[in-house]
């Protein structure tokens, strides 16, 4: 799932400050997974920004939605009603929801509760933790299902580096070291000989920066969406 | 008259061709038991600093390390100390790692570095950002070590750069990678160092040696495998004050392995100073007699005056004169 939580309350009640009719939106999705913008963060949210605007002698209505996912058409036109009635909205969807919304109902305006932070995994308890970076070039079967981009502080492909220890990255000993993870794994699944085999130098192209990366499923639609 | 070390060099690469114009690589492959030194660049632009130090060095080393950017510490780069060590009559070793610069950078680097008559470069992951005074920068790491002294190398032998291009007049350096033979997992210790021999690094530089039983297993395993025949391998020495240094050191550096009683040797010591020069001279003289090392890479730490009486007092003068 996609990871985040949600912004300090100072943070986001400064961002809606002009704000008198305002629309809290959540995501039944990735966020609401994670606890943090799920139907239930939503109505505590709103009752917190009610309170603390009462205290400040400037009243807020807030009208609360959520929507099933916020990355797709057929949900975010579910909001339009509420758009239209509200001056503004903040919504605790991820920020591609947040991004998306602001995008549909352009010029309207669309604050981020949340920040977004990795793809990630639920350890339960309420704990989440990064396992992909999103390199689009996955490598995961060569190190055994662990990422070493991500799960290695230092994204090494060749590792582990000098300052593994105990099974511990460097950095701090709360981090297990990826590559004793891959290791251990490489030697249970008896690929020893594997750890020989150089990474060669990644072509990052598939990770990053030539712009938002696009993906158009050849057999299935027409891409009609124009690029920003 | 220079001592020779008869064991590891002269098995591994008498007789080779040189690779390189790096004079400690005339000096290893011709058996001469190699003593590197190691200078830390300043926080500052100061040139004085380096003219200062090199002065520990000269006529005592075959060559000094310039750390890069070392525990992530804003200092002045490895090239240009390096640049300016060469002016005070020092062969350099720059160091260069992967946190901060892409390939792009790198290979620009290493062409100016050459220019500048630098010939030795050792190739390191880099200490986590985190460790330093700039914890809120962005971590480069196009590269990991293992690539990078496998790109340096096929531009010294096959005049490319990374992308293929022909380079006409590439640098041609000494590369080194490093070796913590201490780090965890110790099984893959050495497969590592295999790696790195494999992807073509000339030497190999180690994280300091305090545990010298652990240390000689580990070379135990490197013979087996022959590694030693194909790479010059410079044991690490960390001269310490202290007992408060080494204990620093175990507590805070991920990687490091120092037995208790050397711990306490230098808490009885009456002089820790004096102690601590008698304890790294022994080490310089235990290191010698391991077979596969074929010298030493002395790192002084902020400790620059200690450099030439340890290779004195280890008996390492005059340094060889090599064409």
């Amino acid at each position: 799932m996609i990871v985040a939580h949600r912004k300090p309350m100072e943070e986001i009640l400064r961002s809606i400050e002009g704000i008198d009719k305002l629309a809290l939106c959540g995501c039944n999705s990735c966020v609401a997974v994670c606890l943090s913008g799920g139907e239930r963060e939503v109505r505590i949210l709103a009752s917190q920004i009610r309170i603390a605007r009462q205290e400040a002698g400037r009243l807020i209505e807030i009208e609360e939605l959520v929507l099933e996912r916020s990355c797709e058409p057929e949900f975010v036109e579910k909001a339009a009603e509420v758009v239209q009635r509200t001056d503004g909205m903040l919504n605790i969807s991820c920020g591609v929801g947040v991004g998306y919304m602001a995008e549909v109902y352009a010029p309207y305006r669309v604050i981020p509760g949340l920040n977004t932070t990795f793809y990630g995994v639920g350890l339960g308890e309420g704990v989440f933790e990064e396992r992909c970076g999103g390199c689009g070039d996955c490598l995961l079967d060569r190190t055994g299902g662990v990422c070493p981009i991500i799960r290695c502080a230092k994204s090494i492909l060749n590792g582990p580096c000098g300052g593994s220890q105990d099974g511990n990255c460097e950095i701090s000993k709360d981090m297990p070291c990826a590559w004793q993870l891959i290791w251990d794994r490489l030697r249970d699944q008896g690929r020893e000989e594997d750890f020989h085999v150089v990474e060669p130098v990644k072509d990052w192209r598939t990770a990053t920066a030539a712009g938002p990366r696009r993906l158009a499923q050849e057999e299935i639609a027409v891409d009609r969406t124009e690029p920003a | 008259m220079p001592e020779t070390n008869t064991m590891g060099s002269e098995a591994a690469q008498e007789g080779s061709p040189h690779v390189s114009d790096s004079r400690l690589e005339r000096v290893l492959r011709a058996s001469h038991f190699a003593v590197c030194g190691e200078l830390g660049p300043p926080q500052s632009a100061s040139a004085d600093v380096i003219v200062r130090k090199s002065q520990h060095f000269r006529g005592y080393a075959d060559a000094v390390n310039l750390t890069d950017n070392q525990t992530a510490v804003v200092r002045m780069s490895s090239i240009a100390a390096a640049k300016l060590c060469i002016d005070q009559g020092l062969e350099p070793v720059i160091q260069m790692t992967c946190r901060d610069r892409n390939r792009i950078a790198i290979q620009s680097d290493i062409l100016g570095a050459a220019a500048l008559g630098i010939r030795n470069v050792l190739c390191l992951s880099g200490d986590h950002q985190s460790m330093g005074n700039h914890p809120q920068a962005k971590c480069v790491h196009d590269l990991d070590s293992i690539q990078l002294v496998g790109a340096l190398r096929r531009m010294r032998d096959e005049s490319v750069f990374i992308c293929g291009d022909e380079t006409k007049n590439p640098a041609r350096m000494f590369i080194a990678a490093a070796c913590n033979p201490f780090g965890d997992p110790y099984e893959a210790r050495v497969h590592r160092l295999a790696k790195k021999v494999a992807v073509g690094a000339d030497f190999i530089q180690t994280q300091a040696i305090y545990d010298m039983g652990k240390f000689r297993h580990f070379m135990g395993l490197v013979r087996d495998r022959g590694l030693h025949q194909r790479v010059f391998i410079l044991a690490g020495i960390l001269p310490v004050k202290s007992a408060k240094a080494l204990v620093f050191m175990r507590n805070n550096v991920a990687g490091m392995s120092i037995p208790d009683d050397l711990i306490d040797r230098m808490k009885g010591a009456e002089n820790p100073e004096e102690e601590g020069i008698k304890l790294a001279i022994e080490q310089v003289q235990e290191l010698r007699q391991i077979e596969g090392v074929a010298g030493v890479h002395i790192m002084p730490a902020l400790w620059e005056a200690a450099f030439p009486r340890i290779v004195e007092g280890a008996g390492l003068l005059p340094r060889p004169e090599v064409a």
